[in-house]
């Protein structure tokens, strides 16, 4: 069941001339892991944007095309609104985050819903738990490390149980570790909880693993759309400089001269280690 | 910067930290009219002295003698300005009233501080937030007094990182004269500025997509309630206030030079 | 060049940073400084220009002491390129913006509309010469920046994450710029985590953990030695993850790069 649908959307920002997001037309299954993806200016923030109804609510400008998110108009729909079906967690951790210590911070959305609180205290606690951060529950923001602080940030999403997450690069500003602490609770989110999740990510060779969907962007089109293993090892990928894992490319180069052949593309080190023993053990 | 410091929120678990911020703020009211009454020693040497068992119960001793240190220099000027004024209408001469007139004078700023400082060293500004919410004061106003906090450490380390960056440009902060050290300043305030907007526009699609301005009543995760501890607080408070005032107004004070 | 002898550093906070460190740089060197966040990378690098003066120890730049001259001065040999463009844009156009430096340091009219020219082709800025920086792209930012620095042709460059929030086609194109910069003759310093950009790179690498180097060597010597690169918090590059895992097939498990990887496995595939 598409749980995101667009068709022919196309969005100018106010005092742009050109469109930053160019009939683009795609669908999202419910519970997928998508991962949108496509060199800088692509239009990727732009289309996270119109997931949550930011535009044109926020941004005004001219859209065009259809949008359906989770069964609703988002031209229709109010932001808060949507806030209830779609969590949008930003780039950097630092300006996302208001309150001075973490439970509030992570209350936010449910204080403005108006929660009681009794219930409000059970769904915070979910969250923090769900994004392994209880302990730091009465830290202040600025004691945090950025990636603690991106994790209190998808808590608060977490704690408004919408029912799609997009993140917007969220590890681009963290060391690897912060990343890959980021990408689990992603995707326990996804496994356990059932989240549809739409990843931006620069960095395929830690966030490919966890795809269903892989989306390419390029100057405001989507020029790639499907599976990780055919989207990653098609020809257009590689040209248009999207950063596909160098286990992919060794195994590219590897097959174009012919010496290694196989349906499954590998797209981890695992599986490459495993294809070549296999065939170094004919 | 030491006087700010001791005014800096520290995270205690104390009798005092638990407190509603409203009752505390009637304590340092209460404080602020009896020091303002009088203007004799005595008693503001009482008023001073009575504070400090709220100091130890706050187990906030060290910051608070640092914010009496970091007073210490505008305690100085208040007695000496105090002391030159008696000087020249005394007709250029001194009396002991005189200097115990300006001790007065001093102490009674350091009553003030001192109490301010209990205030803000057991004061989380997230209850101070809480406290205006619940005061009636609209949440918007609320919120920017919290989010205004919240971005002091980030906007003082982005400052520190902007000057670094300008020096490694060749920037000379102390060189040349007054109106070129102002205008070094300027490839330092201008960055600053820009990512303050670029930030406050971050900032409100944040709050966009978590449901700001959903419905009229928020509720709060927090809400402050009086317990025991603040009952007492405001009995102190108002004998403080109430013996205060009888004592003004009816008792005369002895003087130590008279 | 620079001569770092047992330096420790605290922060005015008391956060102590930097922990016996001593480490020396040849001229002509490419060095990356890697850890995770927190590890004490930037503050060792702030060292280079005096930015930061050791609490203890001494850093020699050039057999000059740090703490004898002032950053203005250290800055004419040593450029330190900052992580966020935006913490030092403030002109309003790129050719007033490359020139601040250069009229900070002295330079005549003539030298900086020369310098400017040089740094703006060099980086391939030149149609943005009269353009505002503010109306530039993230990416082409960051290359204003790095030519406000290059310009004045420091001996030493610095550069504080320079793959962060960079796409995969504008880090390629950083690579091959700081190769070319290198071998010109020019030291070049990186601090960075970013472990695969640094594999394609090869440069002498010095591992950071809690304030203290806990390696220093060659690129291979390092990224293929997971029990130390665990201790820095580091990952094994992938490429160096498929010969580790190949080792007990007779395969090398020092390699890094792609090429080399590729060249490795195909002889082994053709041999077969």
């Amino acid at each position: 069941m598409a749980i995101i649908r667009t068709k022919g959307l196309t969005y100018t920002y106010p005092v742009a001339t050109k469109p930053a997001v160019d009939g683009v037309s795609i669908t999202i299954e419910k519970g997928e892991f998508a991962v949108l993806t496509g060199p800088s200016g692509c239009g990727k923030t732009t289309l996270c944007r119109c997931f949550n109804g930011l535009i044109p609510h926020f941004y005004r400008g001219d859209l065009r095309g259809q949008l359906q998110v989770t069964g609703l108009d988002v031209k229709e729909t109010p932001i808060h609104e949507l806030a209830l079906h779609v969590g949008l967690v930003f780039q950097n951790p630092e300006n996302q985050l208001f309150a001075l210590s973490v439970e509030k911070d992570v209350a936010f959305g449910l204080e403005n819903l108006g929660m009681p609180r009794n219930e409000m205290q059970k769904q915070v606690d979910y969250a923090l738990e769900t994004s392994g951060i209880s302990h730091l529950r009465l830290k202040a923001p600025h004691e945090l490390s950025g990636g603690q602080q991106q994790r209190v940030a998808i808590a608060g999403i977490i704690a408004m149980q919408p029912e799609v997450m997009v993140l917007d690069e969220p590890t681009s500003f963290l060391d690897p570790l912060g990343a890959e602490k980021i990408f689990k609770v992603v995707r326990a989110l996804n496994q356990e909880h059932h989240m549809t999740v739409i990843l931006v990510e620069h960095r395929l060779d830690l966030a490919a693993r966890y795809a269903d969907h892989v989306i390419v962007m390029d100057r405001g089109k989507v020029i790639l759309d499907g599976e990780p293993k055919d989207v990653l090892s098609s020809e257009k990928a590689r040209l248009i400089g999207v950063g596909i894992p160098k286990v992919t490319l060794l195994y590219q180069q590897l097959a174009e001269v012919g010496l290694l052949k196989t349906n499954e593309v590998p797209l981890s080190s695992e599986e490459i280690t495993a294809l070549l023993r296999g065939v170094l053990n004919d | 910067m030491s006087f700010f410091d001791g005014l800096k929120f520290r995270r205690v678990d104390s009798a005092v930290h638990l407190m509603d911020p409203r009752v505390k703020f009637f304590y340092v009211l209460a404080i602020f009219v009896i020091a303002i009454l009088f203007h004799e020693l005595i008693p503001l040497i009482i008023l001073f002295l009575v504070q400090i068992p709220l100091v130890i119960l706050a187990r906030v001793k060290r910051e608070w003698l640092r914010s009496l240190r970091g007073a210490a220099f505008l305690a100085t000027v208040i007695f000496g300005t105090n002391l030159l004024f008696r000087f020249i209408y005394g007709g250029y001469s001194l009396i002991p009233s005189d200097v115990e007139h300006a001790s007065a004078m001093t102490l009674r700023f350091l009553v003030l501080v001192e109490s301010f400082s209990i205030f803000f060293l057991t004061t989380s500004p997230d209850h101070l937030g809480l406290a205006l919410e619940q005061s009636h004061i609209p949440y918007e106003f609320c919120f920017a007094f919290t989010t205004a906090v919240r971005f002091v450490p980030v906007l003082a380390e982005e400052a520190q990182t902007i000057m670094d960056a300008q020096k490694a440009r060749g920037l000379e902060l102390e060189k040349g004269n007054f109106l070129k050290r102002i205008r070094n300043y300027i490839p330092i305030l201008i960055p600053l500025i820009i990512s303050a907007i670029r930030r406050s526009l971050e900032l409100a699609e944040a709050m966009e997509s978590r449901a700001w301005g959903a419905i009229q009543k928020r509720t709060n995760l927090y809400v402050l309630g009086l317990k025991a501890t603040d009952y007492s607080m405001i009995l102190i408070s108002s004998l403080i206030l109430v013996i205060g005032v009888y004592i003004r107004f009816s008792i005369s004070i002895p003087s130590f030079s008279t | 060049m620079i001569r770092v002898n047992q330096v420790s550093f605290t922060y005015p906070n008391g956060t102590e940073a930097l922990r016996d460190v001593s480490i020396n740089i040849q001229d002509g060197e490419f060095l990356a400084v890697m850890g995770q966040n927190g590890a004490g990378k930037t503050t060792l690098v702030k060292l280079f220009n005096g930015l930061l003066k050791p609490s203890s120890g001494e850093v020699l730049v050039d057999n000059v002491d740090t703490k004898e001259t002032s950053v203005a001065k250290l800055a004419r040999s040593v450029g330190f390129v900052f992580q966020n463009p935006d913490s030092q844009l403030f002109c309003e156009t790129v050719e007033e913006e490359i020139s601040f430096a250069l009229r900070n340091f002295g330079f005549d009219d003539l030298k900086v509309k020369k310098r400017v020219t040089w740094a703006l082709n060099l980086l391939g800025l030149t149609e943005y010469r009269a353009t505002s920086p503010f109306m530039l792209s993230g990416g082409e930012r960051k290359r204003v920046a790095l030519a406000s620095v290059l310009a004045w042709d420091p001996k030493v460059v610095v550069m504080d994450e320079p793959t962060i929030g960079q796409d995969h086609r504008q880090k390629e194109r950083l690579r091959q710029f700081i190769i070319q910069l290198n071998s010109q003759g020019k030291t070049v310093v990186i601090v960075t985590h970013d472990v695969e950009f640094v594999a394609e790179c090869a440069p002498r690498i010095i591992l950071m953990s809690s304030g203290r180097i806990v390696a220093d060597g060659t690129g291979k010597e390092i990224l293929t030695d997971p029990t130390t690169l665990t201790k820095a918090s580091i990952v094994v590059p992938q490429i160096t993850q498929i010969f580790l895992g190949l080792s007990d097939l007779g395969f090398p498990s020092d390699v890094i790069d792609l090429l080399s990887a590729k060249e490795i496995i195909s002889e082994r595939l053709i041999s077969r």
